[in-house]
This record gives C-alpha cells, sequence and structure tokens, in this order.
C-alpha cells in the first residue's frame, strides 16, 4: 500500500524533516499555548494579569522610587524610598558591630567568597586543600576574627552583631554541620545489626523532629541555663547555634535515609564480594550515589534552614530580618517598613536562589547517564 | 601456573584440556539454611577442587542462587560448616573479609557502579582492599579490560555500555582482585539474546586459564561444553550431580528429566 509521496526502495527509505507544528519557535507556541480554545483562553488571560501587576511594580520599585538623598524628606511618596535602605545599610548588614571593626568581617566575606567561588568553578585545581581549608582552618579563623579578644583584637560580644552578618553565620554554621550530623544519623538508622546505636538515632530523629524549632531556641536560651551549675554559663548565640545544628541534622538525616532507601541492593552486595568493609563501600559506593539523588532535599533542607535563622529575634537575636523590623521603628524613619521587608526579601531570595541554581548545576554535573 | 594447560585451539575444546587439581577450595558439610520460617537450603554437602569448573541449575526457587551467595556470605547459613581456601566462614568479619578477597562474583544484574567509570570500577577494590597504588591498579585493570575484549570503553560510565559490555567489565572488575574462585549468579539471564554470546566467550576463555568457576545459569550449552560437573538443585536440596554427558543423557532422577525436558524440549 504504497502512499504517493512515499515511492522510497524498502530498506533506502531516507530520514524526512519533521512537520512545521513539531519543531521551532511556532511549533512551541502551538503546543505550548494556543493548543486548545481553553489554552488560547488561559494564555491572553496569564498576558492580562502580567500587564496588570508588572509595570505598576516596576513603576514603585524603579521608576517612581527615589535614590539620592539623606533624609526622608528627600522621598516622594509616589514610589519606594530607597534611601531610608542606604541610611540604615550598615544595621542591615552588621548590625551593631562596631564601625571600625567592620574590616575584620568584611576581610573574611571576601576570604570566605574567593574559597567559594574556588570550589564551586569546573576544572581548578587544589580544590581538596581549599576544601580543607574552608571547612577547618576557615571557621577557626572566623571565630577569632568576629570575636576578638585574641592577637591584639578587640573583644566584640556576641549581642553586637546583626544583620544579614548574624544570619550568614548562623545558617553557614547549620548548614556545614547539619550535613556530617545527618549523615551519620542515617546510617545509624540503617544499622540493621547494630540495635543500640539504632534506637539512640531514631530516638534522636524523633524527638528533633517532633518540636518546632521556635521551641528548641527558646528552650535553648531561657531552660537550658537552669540545668546548668552555678556561673556557669554559655553565649546565647552558640547556644542557639547548636539548636539550629541538631534541628537541622534530623531533617537532613531523614532525607539522606531516603537516598540510602534508594540505592539498589546489589550495589551493597558488589561492594561487599569485592570485599569492601563497612565505611570503604559507605564513603565510596553507597553515599556518592544516595547523597546524589537526594540533592534537591539537601539543598531544600539548606534554604528551610537558612530562612528559619529569622526565628532567632525569639530569643533577642538581631538578624537580617530583625533589623529590618527594629529599624522601621525609628521614630525619625516610620513608614517605610515596607522597603525594608522589600530589600530583605531580596536579599533572601538571592542566597536561596543562588543555592537552587547550584544544586541544579551539580545534578546535570554528577549524572553519568545510568538510571540504576 | 604449572597445571595449568590452556588450549589455544578454539572455545570447542573444552573440559579435557584441563587439569583439576587434588586440593580441595571448598568444602561444604550438611548446610542448611533458612530464610525465617522457610527451609531454602537443606543438608547440602558439596566439595569443589581447584580448577573445577561446575555449572548448577535447577527451577526457579530451588535455591541455587543461594547456595552460590553463601560462599562468600552475601546470605548467612544457619547450620553445617562451609570451608573456603582453608578458611571456615562464620560470623567472624576476619573470616569473611579473607574468603571475600579470594572469591569473585558475577551477578544477574551486572551491579556495576554506575557513578563510576569503567576504569575506577575496576581499579576501586585493589586500590581500597589491597592497598595498591592507584598506577599499578589501573595497568591490572587495563590487563584484564583487554581479556574481555572492552579496552577502548575504560573511560566511559557503565550507563553508557550495552548490557553484554557490562557484564564483561563486571567480570573484569571481579578478576582484578585476583581471586582463586569465580561465583557466576545467572549472568546472562538479564541478557538480550544477541549478547549473551559475547558474555559466555569471555567465561570460557576465562575457564581455560584454569580458573575455578561455580555458574548457576540455565545456558545448557554452556554446561555442555565447559562444566566439568553439573549439579541439579530442586526445593532446596542438591537432587543429583554428574558430569555433563550422563547427566544431559543419562539422567538418573525423575525431576531432574523432568527440567530437562522441560529447557530442552525447543
Amino acid at each position: 500500500m504504497a502512499d504517493a509521496a512515499q515511492n522510497h526502495i524498502v530498506g533506502e527509505h531516507p530520514d524526512l524533516l519533521p512537520p512545521k507544528t513539531e519543531v521551532g519557535v511556532w511549533g512551541w507556541m502551538y503546543h505550548n499555548l494556543f493548543s486548545s480554545p481553553l489554552n488560547n483562553f488561559l494564555t491572553f488571560f496569564g498576558l492580562f494579569l502580567i500587564w496588570v501587576t508588572i509595570p505598576p511594580m516596576i513603576d514603585w520599585l524603579f521608576i517612581d522610587a527615589d535614590w539620592v538623598g539623606e533624609t526622608r524628606d528627600d522621598c516622594g511618596r509616589e514610589g519606594a524610598c530607597w534611601i531610608y535602605i542606604g541610611v540604615w545599610f550598615k544595621q542591615l548588614m552588621y548590625g551593631r558591630y562596631p564601625d571600625e571593626d567592620l574590616w575584620r568581617i568584611n576581610s573574611m566575606y571576601i576570604i570566605g567568597a574567593i574559597g567559594l567561588i574556588w570550589l564551586v568553578w569546573p576544572n581548578l585545581k587544589y580544590k581538596g586543600w581549599i576544601g580543607v581549608f574552608m571547612l577547618f582552618l576557615f571557621p577557626v579563623a572566623c571565630y577569632f576574627m568576629f570575636s576578638g579578644g585574641s592577637f591584639g583584637l578587640e573583644r566584640i560580644e556576641t549581642p553586637l552583631w546583626g544583620g544579614l552578618f548574624l544570619t550568614l553565620v548562623i545558617a553557614v554554621v547549620g548548614i556545614v554541620a547539619s550535613l556530617p550530623i545527618g549523615i551519620v544519623l542515617a546510617l545509624g538508622r540503617q544499622s540493621k545489626n547494630m540495635p543500640v546505636i539504632r534506637a539512640i538515632c531514631v530516638g534522636f530523629i524523633e524527638l528533633w523532629r517532633g518540636v518546632p524549632l521556635i521551641t528548641v531556641l527558646f528552650m535553648a536560651s531561657v531552660m537550658f541555663p537552669l540545668f546548668l551549675p552555678e556561673g556557669m554559663n554559655f553565649d546565647k548565640l552558640i547556644r542557639a547555634l547548636v539548636g539550629v545544628m541538631l534541628f537541622s541534622a534530623a531533617y537532613m538525616a531523614e532525607v539522606v535515609r531516603g537516598g540510602l532507601q534508594a540505592i539498589p541492593k546489589g550495589q551493597y552486595e558488589a561492594a561487599d564480594s569485592l570485599g569492601l568493609s563497612y565505611w570503604k563501600s559507605m564513603a565510596l559506593i553507597v553515599l556518592p550515589q544516595a547523597l546524589k539523588i537526594v540533592i534537591p532535599g539537601i539543598v531544600n533542607t539548606f534554604i528551610g534552614l537558612f530562612k528559619d535563622t529569622t526565628l532567632v529575634l525569639i530569643i533577642g537575636l538581631f538578624d537580617f530580618l530583625g533589623m529590618a523590623q527594629a529599624v522601621a521603628t525609628n521614630p525619625d524613619w516610620l513608614g517605610f517598613a515596607v522597603e525594608g521587608y522589600v530589600f530583605v526579601a531580596f536579599g533572601f531570595w538571592v542566597f536561596c536562589f543562588g543555592m537552587s541554581r547550584y544544586s541544579q548545576y551539580l545534578e546535570e554535573k554528577l549524572h553519568t547517564g545510568h538510571k540504576r | 601456573m604449572a597445571e595449568q594447560s590452556i588450549e589455544s585451539s578454539g572455545q570447542d575444546l573444552p573440559a579435557e584440556g584441563l587439569v583439576i587439581g587434588e586440593e580441595e577450595v571448598i568444602k561444604i558439610v550438611d548446610m542448611h539454611k533458612w530464610y525465617g520460617q522457610f527451609h531454602v537450603l537443606k543438608n547440602i554437602n558439596l566439595t569443589v577442587h581447584k580448577g573445577e569448573r561446575i555449572v548448577i541449575c535447577g527451577p526457579s526457587g530451588s535455591g541455587k542462587s543461594t547456595l552460590i551467595r553463601c560462599i562468600n556470605r552475601l546470605e548467612e547459613h544457619q547450620r553445617g560448616q562451609i570451608m573456603v581456601e582453608g578458611t571456615e566462614l562464620t560470623g567472624d568479619l576476619k573470616h569473611i573479609e579473607l574468603i571475600r578477597r579470594e572469591v569473585g562474583m558475577v551477578f544477574q544484574h551486572f551491579n556495576l557502579f554506575p557513578h563510576l567509570t569503567v576504569m575506577e570500577n575496576l581499579a576501586l577494590a585493589p586500590i581500597w582492599v589491597k592497598k595498591m597504588p592507584r598506577r599499578d591498579a589501573e595497568e591490572v585493570a587495563m590487563t584484564y579490560l583487554k581479556r574481555v575484549k572492552i579496552p577502548e570503553q575504560a573511560k566511559k560510565f557503565p550507563g553508557q555500555l550495552s548490557g553484554g559490555q557490562q557484564q564483561r567489565v563486571a567480570i573484569a572488575r571481579s578478576l582484578c582482585m585476583n581471586p582463586k574462585i569465580m561465583l557466576f549468579d545467572e549472568p546472562t539471564s538479564a541478557l538480550d539474546p544477541e549478547m549473551i554470546k559475547e558474555v559466555l566467550d569471555v567465561m570460557i576463555e576465562l575457564a581455560k586459564t584454569g580458573m575455578t568457576m561455580l555458574v548457576v545459569t540455565h545456558e545448557m550449552g554452556f554446561a555442555k561444553t565447559v562444566a566439568n560437573r553439573v549439579i541439579f538443585m530442586d526445593e532446596g536440596e542438591i537432587i543429583e550431580e554428574n558430569e555433563p554427558e550422563e547427566f544431559f543423557n543419562n539422567a538418573q532422577h525423575d525431576r531432574t528429566k523432568l527440567f530437562l525436558s522441560q529447557i530442552l524440549a525447543h
């Protein structure tokens, strides 16, 4: 039954071009925007919504906004008053950290940024050493630089820490510590022939996952000192850090466990049959695969943790958001809270979006074309 | 390697040319295994001599895979004794590690490590278990990749290879540990028909080097040409064992006859 257009010899049929509706811009639009009457309607309705919301937003944010000036009188009231952010910028970034010591934070920011970019950038040398430096030396250096009290640096108490700086300290410590603790907890929970360790891990995870972070922070700041012997006291920030760390480790453990369960039994058996010990087979075979599978979940937990740091406001620490709220109550600058919140939201978004993009890049990079 | 006499005149020259040593490399005595209430392996007695090539067949669920998985302790037995290379398999991790170094295993589903390249798959165990320097390990790996005839795939990931190639990599991976015994758990059952031959060819080559092999398979052609002993299992018991010639032409037990008539029917 040869059709008129197809008079090719059997076995020598050439590859033909696909129909126009399948490829190119028109093909895409046809399939995604105008494939049915309902889709036509939704497309136009969507365009209408964009037209109603986006231009006024751009007007407020940029076109009508006031960018230069020093006092609130320089702000007209049609658009956003970014002068407000400029005036309070130092507080929003560093809290009440003394001006003359800001170089201590900034220099560590620069070192940290260089180290991070080095690690993230593809195909750079010495990543191992940089990684060791970033994981072990850098945090110690940060501690001495930020809090001072030695090497001739003036001591700066943690209640003076604040703003985005405090947010980053809490988030980075939580993120860096929660992954290894979470992995250990997950492996403990998976271990079938060590019932005591397993029970401890399950108990830990269920306890910390079962309470809200606010409770944890509140307990850490109010209840915990009551149990300590007379005269013994830990810094409030350290207590909060430990609370955040353990809390997010419990979540991380469950994410990692999901990955462990997705690894087929054959991988464990192959590792065993080659004579690899438990820790070697975990480190070389199981975890690299399991962690790769749960990158989205891990980053999800990181992002959640990053935003949850705002809860430290409840124990009197002024993080990025807390600082925005605090400056909004300044009598000279009443009425600009919205600008503060928009700025803070943008700040959080930049960091969270960055993490999200990097995780997508990483998934792509680690994909080796194998499903099993 | 004095006891090996390698035949070079093609694959159709099997068992006769191979010398089987006196040395007992595996000795299983009155071994039993249960899965909960289910008695999977019953009174298994089996002695394997150096250089023997044993094919284990039987209907599915007969316990043949479980049997060879007991030999490197992927499964635990509850009664009886398993001795491998003079070491008894017990709960002792030292013994288990020792035996796993001597026993290689090839799985039905290859179980290559998908996050590592072919070369990394092969070099991993020599580096981390035998503490071999990376360069030496990669050299060994390359030798075995050449033996399984895919040296050009070294830099690829397992996911980029065909099933037959993956299984050959898996065989090479086991060989890199220089094992004395190789276990094959249905190595061709997951392959497309046109790829079975390339894997069997590699196994035949391996047999010619004098490797002690225990093979669970349904490839009766392989059993006829390569095995020096065929074992038939059903419902957890060894029903019959014999030389291939006798086994296929003159089966003693009714269940063996039934099984053979079913798989050789067409």
